[in-house]
């Protein structure tokens, strides 16, 4: 009972944002998405409770939920930290040394690929071609573009983020 | 009147309705296209491409499925181009595929093998990829086990689980070569919405979703001297059972079924017929009850419409997704179940058997019956009421390793004492059937007349319309009965659950008020169940439907409160519908459950 309970608050703010962004974009099968992407953008992924709401609010299988959410790459279904790093992972930025900074970020997290750190701030994960070759290699971290990367720029970067990370300064999206 | 097309089909010119695809097409020619993804039952995919064929003047080839004939069209599928590239298709389709066909349970019976084996897919020339992955076989149903090694993405069952049945337990996941067939975060069948329905398993091309059989246990049992073994057939086996073994759909097997089972080394042949006339009389008795409680006691607990309960895929189904209108199922066991608890009591008590050492198997069309079978509300007997289920296919399997010559078999008849039956419990195997039955009965109970219709064949609540209605005025009823003089009783009956909901919803909202509806889960009702021969498509459902009327019109007896051992059970052991003893062993209670 007692757990139920503390569930209960601990969830109230997806239901409550689902119902914000039902009452804004609709309950209509066309709704999902922008639904799917706002509930993202405020909590870097999509839980299975987060689902779940969704799909009773759109009176959908929850099924179909997740198939659409497991379709799209910026879509997550697993718990991402705070700090969702995406490194390009196309053939330009691997030309221009993409690898050399992807293990510098590794070396730095102590993450790899898929992994997110103990402390739930950082995430590191690849992705497809961001529109950057002309200024490879590129990465998002959330949803601002870092270009032009090299190891030393990247840790200059990271640290920027270790320093601010639950900071007053913090500029999450 | 639609208009006619001219086209060319490999230089033979046809007329065709504008609008038929190729495919469609084609078989006016007097040509077979080989398809995959392509179903009569469901809306047309055009992913596997199987069905590629040439149109003059277009580079590219195009899926014969998914292309409307147009005027003048001239099509070759049998040319040079199309045969390499039909080949290249099937031998990529197989590269993912796991081809460990001597080990697969749809050996002998899959679309994909036929294929290859048509084409004499003989080389290996691309990757194969399934030893190269992860794949993770779904065996905690006790109804069915998904294996995505197998699977070759044609989406039939999403398809199916979305058209017909409208729950969307599979759907297609991730994207591009990680895409594949899911449940909602890849539980296991059993954890999510699936009403082990079966539809998908009759629709899967592969041997990626079959049953779970227990064809195994039912061999132990029967070597086993020390057990006596009673099976039950359900009325849809005997118009589907002769597919398998080399009948035409829509002949009914009834004699050489119990015949084969005899020979299989089963004790007890009985019916399941038997227990469907059980069934009317409860759930007739139920309903008048329930009319009395409602219009003269103005009873604000007791529901209506009485919603029937043999469906057992239906019943999970309401489960998940009307929890709140459960007190509007008859509580009546399906017939299965009725028949599994009467088994191990009167059976056991009537021929001083021990019914610990009772095995009892049913044979079914369904899926879901494996599930029902296996509900901890089940063991009303004291024992596991029903222990093992098989669908029909199962059955066959079981006919042809026993080496029987099923054409050759003659007729045999079911045992005493649960193996009489009437019309009435024939008809339940198609959809509609169990409210004929109902009505045939409850009609007159009331008016101690017949039914007002023609040779008691009540047409309106017949045929394959989704969702159909029929009500009937009742007149000059028995003294017992005079408050539902002028009364007509509203019915509508609904098959395949996406009907179901349309059905269910327009009760929710208030806008239809029915007396009294049926539920079939399946499209067709038991005839196009789950555990049914594949395939299953809409011609051979209307076949099998003409079957089960003919049986229904050949018996002596059409009347469920006809059956001699219907009478007899009440006189010696049941007493009378709704009985104390029949609560114990033939009502249940349902589970609310979760949608999501």
């Amino acid at each position: 009972m007692f757990l139920n309970f503390i569930v209960f608050f601990q969830m109230c703010p997806v239901s409550e944002l689902i119902l914000n962004l039902t009452d804004q974009y609709g309950h209509e099968r066309t709704s999902l998405l922008p639904i799917l992407q706002g509930v993202v953008q405020q909590e870097n992924y999509l839980s299975e409770y987060a689902m779940i709401e969704i799909a009773r609010a759109l009176n959908l299988s929850a099924a179909e939920v997740y198939g659409t959410a497991t379709f799209y790459s910026f879509l997550e279904y697993k718990k991402m930290g705070k700090y969702l790093i995406r490194i390009c992972k196309t053939i330009s930025c691997s030309m221009k040394g993409k690898n050399q900074v992807l293990m510098a970020i590794e070396d730095m997290l102590k993450i790899k690929v898929g992994e997110t750190t103990p402390d739930g701030m950082f995430s590191l994960l690849q992705t497809n071609c961001l529109g950057f070759c002309h200024m490879a290699p590129a990465m998002l971290i959330n949803f601002d573009v870092y270009t032009d990367l090299t190891p030393e720029k990247v840790r200059e970067i990271l640290s920027g983020y270790l320093n601010r990370k639950g900071g007053a300064n913090d500029t999450r999206i | 009147m639609t208009t006619k097309i001219k086209i060319i089909i490999n230089d033979k010119q046809i007329e065709v309705a504008e609008g038929s695809s190729i495919v469609d097409a084609a078989v006016c020619a007097g040509v077979i296209i080989p398809t995959l993804c392509f179903h009569k039952d469901l809306c047309v995919a055009g992913n596997c491409r199987v069905c590629v064929v040439e149109i003059a003047g277009q580079k590219r080839l195009s899926a014969a499925c998914a292309t409307p004939c147009e005027e003048g069209m001239e099509i070759l599928t049998n040319s040079l181009k199309v045969r390499n590239a039909r080949k290249q298709i099937i031998e990529l389709l197989l590269s993912e595929h796991n081809a460990d066909c001597t080990l697969c349970y749809k050996n002998g019976n899959c679309e994909l093998q036929k294929l290859a084996s048509d084409y004499k897919i003989m080389t290996q020339d691309f990757i194969q990829l399934a030893p190269l992955r992860k794949y993770q076989i779904d065996h905690y149903s006790p109804s069915m086990i998904k294996d995505d090694s197998k699977c070759i993405r044609c989406q039939r069952c999403v398809r199916t689980c979305a058209e017909i049945q409208g729950v969307s337990a599979l759907t297609a996941a991730y994207k591009g070569d990680r895409m594949k067939i899911a449940t909602f975060f890849e539980k296991p069948m059993n954890d999510v919405v699936c009403t082990n329905c079966g539809q998908c398993i009759n629709h899967c091309p592969t041997g990626a979703l079959v049953e779970r059989n227990y064809i195994e246990e039912v061999w132990d049992a029967l070597a086993n001297k020390d057990k006596f073994v009673i099976v039950q057939t359900a009325p849809a086996v005997r118009v589907g059972l002769g597919e398998e073994l080399g009948f035409e759909p829509g002949t009914r097997v009834t004699g050489k079924m119990v015949a084969a089972l005899k020979r299989l080394g089963f004790d007890a042949v009985m019916d399941t017929d038997f227990s469907a006339d059980l069934t009317i009389m409860e759930e007739g008795s139920e309903l008048l009850m329930r009319l009395k409680k409602v219009l003269v006691d103005h009873d604000p607990n007791v529901k209506l419409p009485l919603a029937t309960s043999c469906s057992p895929a239906w019943i999970k189904y309401i489960e998940h997704m009307y929890p709140d209108y459960l007190d509007h199922l008859s509580t009546c066991k399906s017939p299965q179940q009725m028949f599994g608890a009467l088994v191990k009591t009167y059976y056991a008590k009537h021929f001083n058997l021990n019914p610990e050492n009772i095995v009892s198997v049913s044979i079914m069309p369904c899926t879901a019956k494996k599930f029902e079978a296996n509900r901890p509300e089940m063991h009303d007997s004291g024992y596991r009421d029903v222990d093992y289920v098989l669908t029909t296919r199962e059955l066959a399997i079981m006919i042809k390793q026993a080496g029987i010559d099923f054409l050759k078999l003659d007729d045999r008849s079911f045992d005493q004492i649960m193996g009489a039956s009437t019309g009435a419990g024939v008809i339940f195997g198609a959809t509609g059937g169990v409210m004929e039955a109902a009505l045939r009965t409850a009609y007159e109970l009331v008016t101690g007349r017949e039914v007002p219709f023609e040779n008691l064949n009540i047409m309106p609540v017949r045929g394959m319309e989704g969702v159909r209605e029929a009500s009937i005025l009742i007149e000059n009823p028995l003294p017992d009965w005079s408050f539902l003089e002028g009364v007509e009783l509203k019915c509508a009956v609904a098959h395949g659950l996406v009907n179901a909901k349309s059905l269910m919803d327009s009760i929710v909202s208030g806008e239809s008020q029915y007396h009294f509806i049926e539920i079939m889960a399946c499209p067709g009702g038991c005839l196009g169940g789950g555990g049914q021969p594949i395939p299953t498509n809409p011609e051979i459902r209307r076949k099998r439907a003409l079957a089960i009327y003919a049986e229904d019109q050949g018996m002596p007896l059409r009347k469920s409160h006809q059956n001699p051992e219907i009478l007899k059970i009440y006189s010696e052991f049941l007493t009378e519908p709704l009985s104390e003893v029949s609560h114990h062993l033939l009502h249940t209670h349902y589970t609310p459950r979760e949608r999501f």
